[in-house]
């Protein structure tokens, strides 16, 4: 019971980055239909640009998020400016999954060419540090990282619902046309709201390298584990996302700590089944187009 | 209705006597691997594209199946004794009909989704067989892979039958492809490309369609497999089950066009060297995934259509026929297939 308990908690750290790193990837298929395959290779670029910072000039992950993020956010409307924005409408679903790739593979290549393909971890002083509350040990680097992603959850949340740009986000999500006709730029809310995916996939980045060991081909297992995620969740559903993502790291942790840790990654797809065989919308997705 | 024209006869026999041909004209060792290779995708292409592109569906864990194939070959050599010399060859058949076969329950979990969740669901698929290739270790020895045994093959000639027995399957898969493609089940897969919920309504089997699509082009891609364990020698989880295989294979049918035909064929013909020569001359391999996915947003951004497309609306718009397009209005897009 107690190493149950303990997986819970682990799991529930692990799935609160997860949430992070999947909530760019529905946003940007909720505003323009384009599953980003690069958003794994974004994360990875991340981690290595948080490692960069860290070892080469002393910047602390969590600080290096808040240099890193106006970076990704223009990289990112530069990205769909280019590659995803050529793309015919009617073809985008479609075409953007192997744009997307193309794109991976590109940072892929980049990465290994300038870091090669060893394993690296971010590994500030206080990484092996821990708390111990009521008999339950808890890392104090995922705690920190489970809390960074809720705030960057929150400020998310409050960014599409409080303001007047989230609320163009919102409508174009729910209804493109409907947008457009009462004045919603629908080119400019795409490329703002793919630069805000890049920015939460490299400031997950950044998280995840203190946590997990990374190499350039990392990305793979990554995007596998995200999309079955926002697929769970409902393609296009922020708080499907979420709920899906901590459900996704307990049941991960749990199965690693009771049964076997080399099955455990098959969780993800046993899971993504089993819905698409009794619910094929997702757990919180709609038939139609998704709501935030 | 399936009518073939002497056109496409004399294309289709004159294409395969050329790809005959090849290895007796060219012997060099390297030359015929370089040919095996670009069979073997063409094969992979081909069978890829009768779900992706007749049907629309794409998927992206074709090479799942591939490795299926790969792993039931050496499975075969490894736990039942098939042997060495040419009867691993003769058991491709049977490799194709048992991952077409176990490729029927993943089509019908697969196809209960559409776009890009069907595009989610085969990659998971590809990384669950990876997984399994890991994890079920008595079968496939784990992250140690199997070996097959080296056949004793003339050394002057030692590629030529596993480049044989890819254009054999080749062959099958091109007519596999002409079949469903000039003939009811292609009529059904095109309605559902283009509005799968009009052609349920109307009446079309649309579950059946696009079963019968996605278990012929398992079954196809396995026996590319097969061949491709025997060939290497030495097959492993990664090298085996590589994503790669699959943007490979989809980016050729992309680049020929896809739902044609030709088109995959054509595209593997003019990528496959160009990736060999790549990889030849950039040595690194991190260079060559560069240059790789220059190629293939170049391709996605220039020429979504694939060639074949381009050029046949090229071909109809400079030939002035009755009832041909008045200048100014476009052509006619190309339904159906052009070869």
């Amino acid at each position: 019971m107690h190493l149950a308990i303990q997986a819970v908690i682990l799991g529930l750290l692990t799935g609160g980055v997860y949430a992070l790193m999947a909530s760019g990837l529905t946003l940007a298929f909720g505003i323009m239909r384009v599953i980003n395959v690069a958003q794994g290779a974004m994360i990875v670029a991340g981690a290595f640009a948080s490692y960069t910072l860290f070892t080469d000039f002393h910047v602390d992950p969590f600080v290096s998020i808040l240099v890193m993020t106006p970076v990704a956010f223009a990289a990112g409307v530069i990205l769909q400016v280019v590659f995803l924005r050529p793309l015919r409408s009617d073809e985008r679903e479609d075409l953007s999954l192997l744009v997307t790739w193309a794109i991976a593979l590109g940072f892929e290549g980049v990465l290994s060419y300038v870091y090669q393909t060893t394993y690296r971890a971010t590994l500030p002083g206080y990484v092996n540090r821990s708390l111990t509350v009521l008999g339950y040990r808890i890392s104090v680097v995922r705690l920190a990282a489970f809390g960074v992603s809720c705030l960057i959850l929150a400020v998310l949340y409050v960014t599409l619902h409080r303001t007047r740009f989230g609320r163009a986000i919102r409508a174009t999500v729910q209804n493109p046309m409907s947008a457009n006709l009462l004045g919603v730029d629908a080119q400019r809310v795409s490329a703002y709201g793919f630069g805000i995916s890049v920015a939460t996939a490299t400031a997950a980045g950044a998280v995840f390298g203190m946590v997990e060991p990374f190499n350039p081909g990392s990305h793979y297992d990554l995007i596998s584990r995200l999309l079955t995620i926002v697929v769970l969740g409902g393609l296009g559903s922020l708080g499907g996302a979420v709920v899906a993502a901590l459900f996704m790291g307990v049941a991960e942790a749990v199965l690693a700590a009771e049964i076997s840790p080399t099955w455990s990654s098959l969780t993800f797809f046993v899971i993504l089944i089993a819905v698409l065989l009794f619910r094929p919308q997702g757990l919180l997705g709609t038939a139609e187009r998704g709501a935030l | 209705m399936r009518t073939l024209g002497a056109g496409g006869l004399a294309r289709g026999l004159g294409f395969t006597a050329c790809l005959l041909a090849f290895p007796f004209l060219f012997p060099e060792h390297w030359v015929v691997n370089i040919g095996i290779f670009t069979v073997m995708y063409m094969v992979l292409a081909t069978s890829w594209n009768i779900l992706g592109g007749f049907a629309g569906y794409l998927s992206l864990g074709h090479a799942a199946f591939f490795g299926l194939g790969a792993y039931a070959e050496a499975i075969a050599f490894e736990h039942i004794g098939i042997g060495s010399g040419y009867r691993p060859f003769a058991v491709l058949p049977l490799i194709g009909i048992g991952v077409a076969v176990l490729a029927v329950p993943i089509a019908w979990v697969a196809l209960r989704v559409r776009a890009a969740t069907f595009a989610i669901v085969t990659i998971s698929l590809l990384f669950i067989v990876q997984q399994l290739a890991f994890n079920l270790h008595s079968l496939t020895n784990g992250a140690q892979g199997l070996s097959m045994p080296i056949p004793p093959f003339s050394v002057s000639t030692y590629e030529l039958p596993f480049y044989l027995a890819m254009v054999g399957v080749w062959a099958a898969a091109v007519l596999a492809s002409w079949y469903v493609a000039t003939g009811k089940i292609g009529l059904m897969l095109f309605a559902i490309r283009d509005d799968e919920e009009r052609a349920r309504g109307v009446g079309v089997r649309v579950t059946f369609a696009k079963m019968v699509a996605f278990v012929l082009s398992a079954g196809l891609a396995g026996m590319a497999g097969g061949i491709f364990a025997y060939y290497e020698g030495f097959i492993y989880p990664q090298f085996a089950i590589d994503p790669l295989v699959t943007i490979g294979a989809v980016l050729m049918a992309f680049l020929g066009g896809r739902g044609t035909i030709w088109g995959p064929t054509l595209g593997a013909l003019i990528l496959v060297p160009t990736q060999q020569y790549l990889a030849f001359s950039q040595g690194a391999s991190q260079l060559y995934l560069i240059a790789y996915a220059a190629v293939f947003l170049t391709i996605m951004l220039i020429m979504p259509r694939g060639i074949i497309p381009s050029v046949a609306d090229f071909v109809v718009a400079r030939r002035p026929k009755n009832g041909a397009p008045r200048s100014g209005e476009p052509a006619t897009p190309v339904t159906g297939v052009p070869s």
